[in-house]
């Protein structure tokens, strides 16, 4: 049906937005990875949030994809279907 | 003399202003949110806030107006890792080319020069809005001897620039030495000097693991550098080639903080506590340490400060001198806050309840 393509969406805990503008979207790609790129392309300023300079995961950020928690955090390679949701909040750690 | 003290805490920046012979808060900036450090350019006023948000990495938020309103910079970063290059600590740990935290934040003539827990100096040519690893000291073969001083990896927390010449810099490195450069950080030499008692022997008197907690440098006389090192005070007479052992300080030759005057070279003020573990005021007394000679002798200064059970520590960026050499603050990582308008005779405290406090600084 036009207008309802399945393709995947990318949302982030409301503690990161305190930080910095980053509004649920929808993206493309075949791999959290190309997902993700797709994503910073349009907001730059996320990347860092989320990525440290050597490309992986932060240490204290998780990314859930359909419910179930990314493995490769320096890669971000695992494959996404059209229609996934890919979820990026903070590991809970005290203070 | 300044009216103004910026305090970074692990909840927030503070801005204490002096009105009418009161100190007030006068502005709060990231409430909630660790700040490391703050830093105001001399020349345009900007401020520059490094914070540390847990999950989400080092960030930097600079304000031209005085606080109020905060834009983010690009924060220093390593480039990215050569595929296949294998850089290890000395316990053999993988060395991850990260930027865990901004230890160290100067303006010098216009560019900005950073210092990070993960071993990189940085600078930006253009405010912030980008940077350069500085190659000249992390590609120097002694880097691989730094290690971790209280933190997984090795930080540079003191940056000194020399006053008249802005490509001469001293930086303090723990746990990595002194390190002095005359060409803008092309090219590096260790300085000479340090000693670490609690090292094995044959590794007390290597430069390049030497660890001095903090390095003050006397702007009009830049030849005269403190270091509060963790085996206690060293002075170097040479800019920075050379430090000379200051064996006694009282009350104890350990601690974090040390502040150079701005224009006496013989005066520098320091916040001991106990060695090395226990890391608390003497006899739970909360007292600064002052020479006017050079080092030779110290006065314990501790009117208007706690004398009884107070374990309040300082950390390394906690204490300050105005450009006048006449106000001081210092704050501790307890929350505590105190200034002195007569050269650190005499203190008031300005709060007991902010949180813990990693930097003090005049603006």
């Amino acid at each position: 049906m036009l207008g309802c393509a399945a393709v995947p969406r990318i949302s982030f805990t409301s503690s990161l937005q305190r930080h910095v503008s980053c509004p649920t979207e929808q993206v493309g790609g075949t791999t959290v990875r190309e997902a993700l790129e797709q994503y910073f392309a349009r907001h730059p300023q996320v990347r860092s949030y989320v990525l440290d300079e050597q490309g992986a995961l932060r240490h204290h950020v998780v990314v859930f994809v359909d419910g179930g928690q990314l493995r490769d955090r320096s890669g971000q390679l695992e494959p996404i279907g059209e229609a996934s949701d890919l979820y990026v909040m903070q590991a809970l750690s005290g203070g | 003399m300044s009216d103004r003290i910026f305090v970074a805490t692990r909840k927030g920046l503070f801005e204490l202003r002096r009105s009418q012979g009161q100190w007030r808060i006068a502005q709060t900036s990231f409430l909630g949110d660790p700040v490391s450090l703050v830093a105001r350019s001399p020349a345009d006023g900007t401020l520059y806030a490094a914070l540390y948000l847990g999950h989400f990495g080092v960030k930097l938020r600079a304000s031209s107006d005085g606080g109020q309103r905060w834009d983010e910079l690009t924060a220093p970063a390593f480039p990215k890792k050569p595929e296949g290059l294998e850089d290890t600590l000395p316990d053999g740990k993988p060395w991850p080319w990260r930027v865990e935290q901004i230890w160290a934040l100067e303006v010098v003539d216009g560019t900005l020069w950073c210092g990070t827990v993960g071993g990189g100096l940085f600078r930006s040519k253009d405010r912030g809005q980008s940077w350069e690893l500085c190659r000249g000291l992390w590609e120097h073969p002694l880097r691989k001897q730094w290690f971790g001083g209280g933190t997984d990896l090795p930080g540079i927390h003191s940056i000194c620039p020399h006053p008249k010449n802005p490509n001469e810099l001293v930086v303090g490195v723990s746990c990595g030495g002194a390190w002095l450069t005359r060409d803008g950080g092309e090219h590096w030499e260790v300085s000479h000097g340090m000693h670490a008692e609690y090292m094995p022997p044959e590794l007390r008197e290597n430069p390049a693991t030497q660890d001095p907690h903090m390095l003050a440098r006397c702007a009009a006389h830049p030849d005269r550098i403190w270091a509060q090192h963790h085996n206690g005070v060293f002075r170097s007479d040479d800019a920075g080639s050379r430090w000379v052992s200051i064996p006694e300080s009282a009350p104890s030759v350990f601690g974090f903080a040390i502040a150079a005057h701005p224009s006496n070279p013989d005066i520098a003020w320091r916040v001991p506590a106990i060695k090395d573990e226990q890391r608390f005021p003497v006899d739970g007394r909360v007292v600064v340490s002052r020479t006017r000679d050079g080092g030779k002798s110290w006065e314990v200064l501790r009117e208007g400060l706690p004398q009884e059970h107070a374990y309040d520590l300082t950390l390394r960026h906690a204490l300050d001198v105005d450009a006048s050499g006449e106000r001081l603050a210092f704050g501790s990582s307890t929350g505590s806050l105190w200034v002195s308008e007569n050269g650190g005779d005499s203190w008031m405290q300005l709060s007991a309840h902010l949180p813990p406090i990693y930097a003090v600084r005049f603006a």
